[in-house]
């Protein structure tokens, strides 16, 4: 069993195993499932991951309350026919996290990964770096065992509730799960994996839930196209040997404190940030005629 | 500490925009039918808080008739609710209102039967697709509906949670949580149990002299 990334590493480095491996482990016996059907059940999420990150892309698809929608589909379309200035990869990750946020906003079927709010980032993440390096489902499958090893952690020591911590708890700790479990899926060490999730938490540290009209749409959906750079950009500085100076467990509790320090309008009450401009206020008040 | 399984982080598997305004609400109508019955023509939905403020843009209204007609959290029926329920002559409405001193995220949904009887439960949906069951017609319960739950009303009397509990227990049930309270000498006795109650084991229960009223819950699924 594992509370902290302190534990995993431990047991990766006496059983010789993967993060995802050790998570296998422990659910098989929490839950007492065989690992076929654990796997199975993990299949089957990554079919709707799947279809949730491709349906807005070739689609336009409008959430309920008509605020947002068809974002996916403009980048996807940017992306052939332009040559886009941060390349091609960024831009194919953006629109496929945009397509889940879509989906999700429009009453479409989803995986909370961790949340519904921020569930266009590990999809995207995981499916950009099965594509880029030409793996099967199979590993894109462990790949998501490790993001929730990750995200256990965080859930246990912390929060993954923007109510509770803010933007950074939701967006933050699915770019740390999908950045942990990228880099286990390019062949990195399980260190390296914790550094990861420790440089995405890091990069955004503080950020607010601050949704316009209390919706999940505005900036969600946008903080989910960022949030899968940040996973893609947080590996790539682990994968380089670049090294979090401060343990990963330590960063989660200082997003916990973080989130606590932070006011009640900067939460998801839709009172501050974004939501308290005048363009958000008037559109709340749209909203609720 | 808590304890989280893979599931809880990658997933729950639901229809969105959010687990506490769609999926939760969704549950909670859900468990309104289970409670109340299907024998309804009129449904009414008396909206708290958070839930009277942003239930359009969040599909509430459309996830609690969802529920209320069956349908489960990852239905994708779920956006379609209003037309099948009135293909089922079902009429809703929803209203606006302040319940009092309730969870932000709260639904009083009240269900009129043909000779205009009505019967209600208020539901309060926690976070993350939780709910929180906390009024039945009047009678105050707590219940999450994560677990098989038996609700029992009777005249209080010695012995009664005795017997209730080795019913259970002949039956190989383990009680997970129990929960009794009392007025006007009249005990509501909520119970969540490890396995599934079966109907025969509710049918014994209720032979008990003195109970009022029994009813036996499925789990209602994430």
């Amino acid at each position: 069993m594992f509370n902290k990334a302190e534990d995993m590493l431990k047991l990766c480095t006496k059983k010789n195993k993967r993060i995802s491996e050790i998570v296998i482990e422990k659910e098989i016996i929490m839950n007492k499932i065989s690992r076929d059907d654990l796997l199975d059940k993990m299949k089957n999420v990554l079919h709707i991951m799947k279809e949730s990150s491709n349906a807005a892309l070739d689609k336009e698809i409008i959430s309920v309350s008509g605020l947002t929608g068809g974002d996916a589909k403009k980048l996807e379309e940017y992306r052939k026919s332009s040559n886009p200035l941060s390349g091609d990869i960024i831009v194919s990750a953006m629109a496929r996290a945009l397509s889940t946020s879509e989906v999700n906003a429009s009453m479409g079927k989803i995986v909370a990964a961790p949340t519904a709010g921020s569930s266009g980032i590990i999809p995207s993440a995981l499916l950009t770096v099965k594509d880029k390096l030409n793996l099967s489902d199979e590993q894109v499958i462990m790949g998501l065992f490790t993001a929730a090893g990750i995200g256990e952690i965080i859930a246990k020591n912390a929060t993954v509730s923007g109510a509770e911590g803010g933007c950074q708890a939701e967006c933050g700790s699915a770019a740390a799960m999908a950045a942990g479990a990228i880099v286990e899926m390019a062949g990195g060490s399980p260190e390296a994996s914790f550094h990861a999730a420790s440089f995405a938490l890091v990069n955004i540290l503080g950020l607010v839930c601050d949704p316009i009209g209390g919706l999940v749409e505005y900036p969600c959906a946008l903080r989910n196209a960022y949030g899968v750079i940040n996973a893609l950009i947080s590996a790539d500085l682990a994968l380089a040997g670049v090294k979090s100076l401060v343990p990963f467990d330590e960063v989660v509790e200082a997003m916990y404190k973080v989130g606590k320090m932070m006011p009640e309008p900067l939460r998801e009450t839709a009172l501050g940030g974004l939501a308290a401009t005048p363009t958000g206020e008037n559109i709340k008040r749209r909203l609720s005629h | 500490m808590a304890e989280y399984g893979v599931f809880d982080v990658i997933g729950p598997i639901m229809i969105g925009p959010s687990s506490s305004h769609t999926a939760g609400a969704a549950r909670i109508g859900r468990i309104a039918r289970e409670i109340l019955g299907t024998d309804f023509i009129r449904v009414i939905f008396y909206l708290h808080g958070s839930f009277a403020k942003t239930y359009k843009g969040h599909g509430t209204d459309k996830a609690l008739v969802a529920g209320i007609l069956g349908m489960g959290p990852s239905d994708e029926n779920l956006r379609n609710s209003f037309e099948l329920a009135k293909k089922q002559g079902i009429s809703f409405e929803f209203i606006e209102t302040d319940l009092g001193y309730y969870h932000p995220n709260t639904v009083k949904i009240v269900f009129k039967s043909k000779d205009n009887n009505d019967s209600y439960i208020i539901g309060s949906s926690i976070g993350g697709g939780s709910i929180l069951i906390s009024d039945i017609n009047g009678n105050k319960v707590e219940f999450t509906g994560d677990y098989p739950t038996l609700l029992v009303k009777y005249h209080d009397q010695k012995g009664m949670i005795a017997r209730i509990s080795t019913i259970l227990a002949n039956n190989d049930i383990n009680i997970a949580t129990m929960k009794v309270s009392r007025e006007n000498n009249i005990a509501t006795m909520v119970i969540e149990t490890d396995s599934p109650i079966e109907g025969n084991i509710v049918d014994e229960i209720e032979k008990i002299e003195g109970i009022i009223y029994i009813k036996g819950i499925n789990p209602i699924m994430r």
